[in-house]
């Protein structure tokens, strides 16, 4: 079979390629992804026309707004939107990552918003509290945010590795208690910024706030670095470690990780502080980065957002980190097309949530676009198909 | 000669057996008891109780003045007395009872609010509270029956969230409309129930997990009704008009009686309607070939099929059930109570999450899913009333009572609640 493939490509023609392609094209699982991305846009430009703007218009000023600005008068100008994509999905992809080591366990971290809320919170604390050298301050930060969030994170996994408890509602409840003790936080002297009556604390130090990337008229920082960093060591925790090995395999078949000698509980409890310690970094990203103080809705929709993109990314690193992008993208898309075409950013939610939900069910995908079944069939092997075909003839 | 050893190997006597002593209760009460002689040893002035909801009521009970330190000393001494009582039927490995845990609950929030209520401007309005309290659980109630039907047929509905807010959304624009309330009121659980359909669609029919269908079915809904909100209904405000909602209807006799009677009997359609569900519900899940069939599908799939039942359509119509209950729950942000509502933004405001929890909590049966709602609700009561008892207390931190009850319940502390054994598994015939 293998010398019958070497052979083929060589006598295939122009046209035998091209219905190569054809055939394996329409058995990728590429080509749902596309057509999922493709769905998602007509069910905006549905929504679109229903709000009364123009189709065109409102999707070009999301592409002014998330890749490049055709219109501005000057390279940096025209560069900027991308530079704001990937400065606002620099949490969403810390976020994506650290729940999609959870979702690689079976544990379906949904408290990803309490995480993140903690991570903030000492963020925000070790920032206006403290002062710390250059450099060493928003380590300080970035590092206690990690541990609060962790710890929240590793409270879930101990429960439901010592009483089996389910960690979706544990996850729910602890969401509300962070938002709540949150908001209970803003209004103690601690935090509330003095001569303020807001819910709202302090400005973090100078120190502690995440450096520039690129001069002024960008926003690019640091945060994005964090972000490639952790994807990094995310990818080298579940592909080469010992501790990520024994997490895929909990997360493959729990039983048979038993079998082989595995702590299924200190799994579980690792798992979720460590998927907890990384929503919580990504709160530190937020505050140090983005807010640069803490307000009640610090966390925004970042942890849900989070699920969306883990699941997008189908919980691999690499997978997470350009999902995590694209809805960087749609954010810094959204708000532009909010401003410039009048419909609302909230669109961007719709269309997320279609592709993931499409992503989710290839068959469902297929069966609307009247797709024959997915094959792992390369170009290679159809050329080398057909041929055997010609000689059988 | 068989006959003597058969004797001698017969089984040990049953007296002999011995039961481990269950401390969870006798501590539970005893740490009630601590916070009771905490508030009564702070407690001072006079508290207020006021039972009267209003002037239309038959029965005006005149307010209760009491002296909050006096007060505070008899519910110590009854949680004391019931503390004692666990304790001896803890000794005895007998079962402490449902009564003692109701008079327990009672005196500690008794306890708790005589303490803020002592001394203050403010009275304790009790018969407020608790039709608070049952105005703000009737969505969890709603949603989280809604929860215990899909469960038990196997299929894990976190959408609940979302199909609220697509019936408080659906309810208000379809009422406003048409001009009617009840086309409202049937808009509301269809658009729950589609939402129920496209997680059936892809749950049941396409396999996929339950859990990641219901999150960003969640996020969709929310999308989706913001968006209409700030588009179609910020351009046509009529389209959201909070003039269109039910009216509480009185049942005679029932509600007259002190106290009960205004806050459960004198309330709207919406809420009677709730009733009977719960009754419905709890009866023909357990007692029915319908409830059988239903929970076959959700324990043992393979077994329902094997005598002929259709797990994919029982599943399937049961999520749709599951949507419509929660879209008519939603509609009671808008126009299902007596006090009409606009839309707003998220005006869900996780309350469908909630709803999971206290099934949960429930252990997936209504009426321990109501028990749970209830108390959800009326711990969101109390937070609003003790701001006007004494304006420090800190409201946050009491929302936080009942998630951390939760925690505390699903951690196994109230006996460990079992899941349908084949909740999120997809059916597939082999």
């Amino acid at each position: 079979m293998s010398e019958k493939k070497q052979a083929a490509p060589s006598t295939a023609s122009f046209g035998q390629w091209m219905k190569a392609a054809v055939f394996v094209g329409l058995r990728s699982s590429w080509l749902v992804y596309v057509l999922a991305f493709v769905v998602s846009l007509m069910v905006g430009a549905i929504l679109i026309a229903i709000s009364g703007a123009s189709i065109a218009e409102a999707y070009l000023a999301m592409f002014r707004g998330a890749v490049f600005n055709y219109n501005a008068n000057n390279l940096a100008g025209m560069l900027k939107p991308l530079t704001t994509s990937i400065y606002a999905g620099a949490p969403l992809i810390i976020g994506g990552l650290g729940l999609a080591l959870g979702f690689r366990a079976g544990l379906f971290n949904i408290g990803g918003q309490g995480q993140l809320i903690c991570g903030a919170i000492a963020a925000a604390y070790i920032g206006f509290a403290f002062d710390l050298p250059v450099g060493l301050h928003l380590f300080a930060c970035l590092v206690g945010a990690m541990f609060a969030g962790g710890f929240y994170g590793w409270i879930v996994g101990i429960l439901k590795a010592k009483t089996g408890a389910n960690e979706v509602i544990l996850t729910i409840m602890l969401n509300s208690v962070a938002a709540l003790g949150l908001n209970y936080l803003l209004t103690q002297s601690t935090f509330q910024r003095p001569g303020s009556s807001n819910p709202q604390s302090e400005i973090i130090a100078k120190s502690a706030q995440m450096p520039a990337l690129l001069p002024p008229p960008f926003q690019l920082d640091v945060g994005f670095i964090v972000a490639i960093l952790v994807a990094v060591f995310v990818w080298w925790f579940l592909e080469r470690s010992t501790w990520g090995f024994e997490l895929r395999a909990v997360g493959a078949n729990p039983n048979a990780a038993r079998t082989a000698g595995m702590s299924i509980a200190f799994v579980t409890a690792m798992t979720m502080a460590l998927s907890g310690g990384l929503m919580g970094l990504a709160g530190g990203v937020q505050i140090t980065s983005t807010m640069k103080y803490l307000t009640g809705d610090v966390a925004g929709s970042i942890g849900f957002d989070a699920i969306t993109v883990a699941l997008l990314g189908r919980n691999r690193p690499m997978g997470t980190f350009f999902a995590g992008l694209l809805f960087g993208g749609f954010k810094a898309g959204g708000r532009i097309m909010q401003a410039q075409a009048d419909v609302p950013i909230d669109m961007v939610l719709v269309l997320q949530s279609v592709i993931v939900l499409l992503i989710a069910a290839p068959p469902f995908v297929r069966w609307i676009f009247r797709l024959p079944k997915p094959a792992n069939t390369t170009i290679r092997d159809y050329i080398t198909l057909q041929a055997n075909k010609e000689v059988a003839a | 000669m068989s006959v003597p050893v058969a004797t001698e190997v017969a089984p040990a006597n049953t007296s002999d057996i011995v039961a481990k002593i269950s401390w969870k209760l006798p501590i539970t009460y005893v740490i009630g008891t601590l916070v009771t002689l905490f508030t009564a040893l702070r407690a001072d002035g006079l508290a207020i109780y006021k039972f009267t909801l209003s002037r239309a009521d038959r029965f005006q009970i005149p307010n209760w003045s009491v002296d909050a330190t006096m007060l505070c000393w008899i519910l110590t001494a009854v949680m004391a007395a019931v503390s004692v009582w666990s304790i001896y039927r803890a000794l005895a490995r007998k079962p402490v009872g449902v009564i003692s845990a109701v008079m327990a609950t009672a005196s500690v929030v008794a306890a708790l609010l005589t303490w803020q209520g002592g001394g203050s401007t403010g009275s304790i309005t009790l018969t407020a509270t608790l039709a608070a309290a049952l105005a703000l659980s009737t969505p969890l109630i709603f949603g989280s029956l809604s929860g215990v039907v899909a469960e038990r047929s196997g299929v894990v509905n976190i959408a609940i969230e979302g199909q609220l807010l697509t019936g408080a959304f659906a309810g208000v624009v379809v009422a406003s409309a048409s001009g009617s309330v009840w086309f409202g009121l049937l808009a509301a659980p269809f658009a729950g129930a589609l939402l129920g359909a496209l997680l059936a669609l892809f749950a049941v029919r396409y396999n996929v997990d339950h859990i990641i269908v219901g999150v960003v079915l969640n996020t969709f809904a929310l999308g989706l009704t913001t968006f209409f909100f700030s588009t179609i209904l910020s351009e046509n405000p009529k389209l959201n008009s909070s003039s269109l909602h039910l009216t509480n209807l009185k049942i005679p006799l029932l509600g007259d009686i002190p106290i009960i009677g205004p806050v459960l009997f004198n309330q709207t359609v919406l809420t009677y309607f709730m009733y009977a569900v719960i009754i419905i519900l709890t009866i023909y899940l357990f007692r029915s070939r319908w409830g059988l069939r239903l929970r076959a599908c959700g324990e043992h799939p393979h077994a329902a099929d094997t005598v002929g039942i259709n797990v994919r359509r029982i599943r399937f119509s049961s999520t749709l059930l599951s949507g419509a209950l929660a879209g008519l729950g939603g509609a009671y942000f808008t126009i299902g109570a007596s006090i009409g509502h606009s839309f707003n933004n998220n005006i869900s405001a996780g309350n469908g999450f909630i709803a999971l929890a206290a099934m949960i909590l429930g252990k997936w049966h209504p009426l321990g899913a109501l028990g749970a709602a209830v108390m959800f609700g009326f711990a969101k009561a109390l937070a609003i009333l003790m701001p006007s008892l004494n304006m420090g207390a800190p409201s946050n931190l009491i929302n936080m009572i009942p998630y951390l009850v939760t925690i505390f319940a699903v951690a196994g502390f109230v006996g460990r609640s079992r899941p349908p054994a084949s909740e999120n598994v997809p059916y597939v015939k082999a």
